[in-house]
């Protein structure tokens, strides 16, 4: 194993193809070790099928890459000892208690001293007293801390998280974040896909994936600046009418509800200012330039990637 | 006031259709299984079976036992298939279930029936099934009276009248009493194991996929022959436990013979077993769901019941189905199984309906290999 790369997931055209229809198109995906990296895009935009090829599930139909210095297509099952993966639906024994839900996954990797780190598992995962109770009956929190613990037993450098807080209360959600982010103190790599916003802001990176295309990555910041948006916030009385005006526009790409707020968004600064002008002295509303979020990149890429598809 | 609906009827109706529709595999059982049950109840399965392989051992080759032969086989249910040389042959032809009846015309017999000595002809009869051979055996009570009509001519006229010329002897062997329970109770020990085999491995492959758990599995290091064996080993012992149940009441309630060694029965059904875990196994790899899986083992389960000679005479089928049921480890686990049990057959003589059986493990085993994933693609 190659510990000289810095980065931890390194693959070039990545393509999967379902009966001809390209479901991940040529994705060029660079994940730095030690980091936390999250995965975003749309349903069914090819996140799950890059995570699985990523992980050995799949096989690549093109493209070639590394995971953690270990050949993707030829070393898949030695890049299985070193990675942890959660699925996204629970995908442990519903029918076998949390305890012998463990042992079994401690038994597979061939885990040493394998009762002792089941035991410790139990003890962090708070569960020790419930042991005995079935996997079934846990609440969907409790199910993906276990998935979580299950997938940290043997010790893996590489962390694939498709999906993890879906359908997780805001405390687990929390606590969950703050998990990953120890782990990656640890020096562990986190390639993890979400839907939420809020997580997006927490990795080190991001990668923003529509239609099985890569269309951006890297930091918060710089995924914004790739976006190229002016973005204007508009706040006062009968938001709906105005956004229903302003979308007619030319220049105006998007508009979006925040709350109260309505984010106006361009490419083109001088096409936008000229358009939303007739808009600024309207009684009631107040306007301010703002920085584009990340919800605003992604729609726009979204968007741009929808255009080159027709 | 909530009266019927016809228009939610029709909701649910035409819902329903689609979903019929959808469900490829069962929509082909629905017009499937009719119509291979159709083919074999119509076509395969004969409870009056004819064309029986006999044996003959001709000890005094004349027109008298010529005679007796060409009426045997003239009644329909006597097929000639082998002559011998010694007894010794015969029985072990009967042995073995190569041939089901054994003809000895003994030395001296056109002597002794010339002199009015009424010599006997014996006919043995593996009787291990009684339906297969009772038809034939009340058909020879026809010999008795018109066997000889051709040959009593002349001074042997005076023989037609009164008693046959020759004392026809029938015996039974195996099951002398003629008990149906001595042949269905030990083969039921295939029908249950081919039953509960491959269900239960199918069901427990395909409900790893329903459930998700695959997707975890096929992320560990676990390698496919693993997962295969150890799902494999415990309904192993599951088989063995049913053996035993069905072994201790063969003998404990219905009294049925033993005579072969339960150590050779057993070391045959490890491989019957496994024959049946691996198609198991194989429909594991071809069904979506539970249900199809299901399925599958109910269309191998059908024939495997009619087309093995459990319910119904092998022999009386027609060669098309006989063929069909020769692939089937069922068929061979039952000779094996009644051999063993009745006749007393020792591994020497079972060997001949053990590779058919150690093929089809083969082919269902590479099938299911080769099938058997360790990716999702």
């Amino acid at each position: 194993m190659s510990a000289v790369s810095p980065l931890a997931i390194e693959v070039r055209g990545l393509t999967k193809r379902y009966g001809g229809r390209a479901v991940v198109d040529h994705v060029d995906l660079a994940v730095p070790r030690g980091r936390i990296v999250g995965f975003l895009g749309p349903n069914g935009s090819g996140k799950t099928t890059t995570i699985r090829m990523l992980c050995g599930l799949l096989t690549p139909d093109d493209g070639t890459g590394t995971c953690l210095g270990l050949d993707i297509r030829a070393e898949a099952t030695e890049i299985k000892r070193h990675v942890g993966y959660m699925t996204q639906r629970f995908s442990l024994y519903e029918d076998l208690s949390i305890e012998e839900n463990l042992d079994f996954i401690a038994r597979v990797y061939a885990v040493p001293d394998r009762q002792r780190q089941v035991h410790d598992a139990l003890k962090r995962l708070g569960l020790e007293a419930r042991a005995k109770q079935l996997a079934g009956t846990l609440s969907g929190g409790w199910k993906q801390r276990l998935a979580l613990a299950a997938c940290l037993l043997h010790q893996p450098e590489l962390l694939l998280l498709d999906e993890p807080t879906a359908g997780v209360d805001p405390k687990a959600r929390r606590e969950f974040w703050d998990q990953i982010h120890s782990l990656a103190a640890q020096g562990i790599t986190v390639l993890v896909s979400t839907h939420y916003m809020d997580e997006a802001e927490r990795c080190h990176r991001l990668a923003y994936i529509a239609y099985g295309k890569l269309l951006a990555q890297g930091t918060a910041e710089e995924v914004i600046a790739q976006a190229g948006l002016f973005t204007w916030q508009v706040t006062g009385d009968d938001l709906a009418t105005l956004a229903e005006e302003l979308r007619r526009q030319p220049g105006v790409e998007m508009v979006a509800a925040f709350g109260a707020s309505l984010h106006v968004s361009g490419s083109d600064r001088r096409q936008l200012e000229a358009a939303i002008a007739p808009f600024r002295g309207r009684p009631g509303t107040a306007w301010a330039e703002v920085q584009a979020g990340l919800e605003d990149a992604f729609i726009k890429f979204m968007r741009d990637a929808q255009d080159n598809l027709q | 006031m909530n009266r019927f609906s016809w228009t939610r009827f029709v909701a649910v109706l035409a819902k329903e259709f689609v979903q019929m529709r959808r469900d490829r595999l069962t929509f082909a059982m629905m017009v499937g299984i009719p119509v291979i049950q159709l083919i074999l109840f119509g076509f395969a399965i004969n409870s009056d079976p004819k064309n029986l392989r006999t044996a003959v051992l001709d000890a005094d080759p004349s027109a008298f036992s010529r005679s007796l032969v060409r009426a045997m086989e003239n009644s329909g249910y006597f097929r000639v298939t082998r002559v011998v040389d010694s007894y010794a042959d015969g029985g072990r032809l009967l042995e073995t279930g190569e041939v089901q009846f054994l003809v000895t015309v003994p030395e001296d017999f056109s002597r002794r029936l010339q002199r009015g000595e009424r010599p006997v002809l014996l006919v043995e009869a593996d009787a291990s099934d009684p339906a297969a051979t009772s038809n034939a055996l009340s058909a020879l009570l026809n010999l008795n009276q018109t066997g000889l009509d051709h040959d009593l001519k002349g001074a042997l006229a005076s023989l037609k009248p009164g008693p046959p010329p020759f004392e026809l002897r029938v015996q039974r062997r195996y099951n002398p009493e003629g008990i149906t329970q001595y042949n269905v109770v030990p083969g039921l020990i295939g029908v249950v194991l081919t039953m509960t085999m491959v269900l239960m491995t199918s069901l427990s492959m395909t409900r790893e996929r329903e459930r998700g758990t695959m997707e975890n599995l096929l992320a560990t290091p676990v390698r496919p022959i693993e997962v295969m064996a150890g799902k494999i080993v415990p309904f192993i012992i599951v088989g063995y436990v049913q053996v035993t149940i069905i072994l201790g009441a063969a003998r404990l309630l219905f009294e049925v013979p033993m005579v072969g060694s339960l150590a050779v029965l057993s070391a045959a059904s490890i491989l019957f077993i496994a024959a049946n875990l691996a198609i198991g196994f194989t429909f594991s790899t071809l069904a979506g769901n539970q249900l199809q899986a299901m399925q599958m083992g109910f269309f191998f389960f059908l024939p495997s019941i009619l087309l093995s000679g459990f319910m119904f005479p092998f022999r009386g089928m027609p060669e098309w189905a006989q063929w069909l049921g020769e692939v089937l480890p069922l068929t061979h686990f039952l000779r094996i199984v009644r051999g063993i049990l009745l006749k007393g057959n020792d591994a020497g003589e079972i060997l001949p309906e053990l590779w058919p059986i150690a093929a089809f493990l083969l082919a269902a085993a590479t099938v299911a290999l080769a099938r058997y994933r360790e990716t999702l693609d």
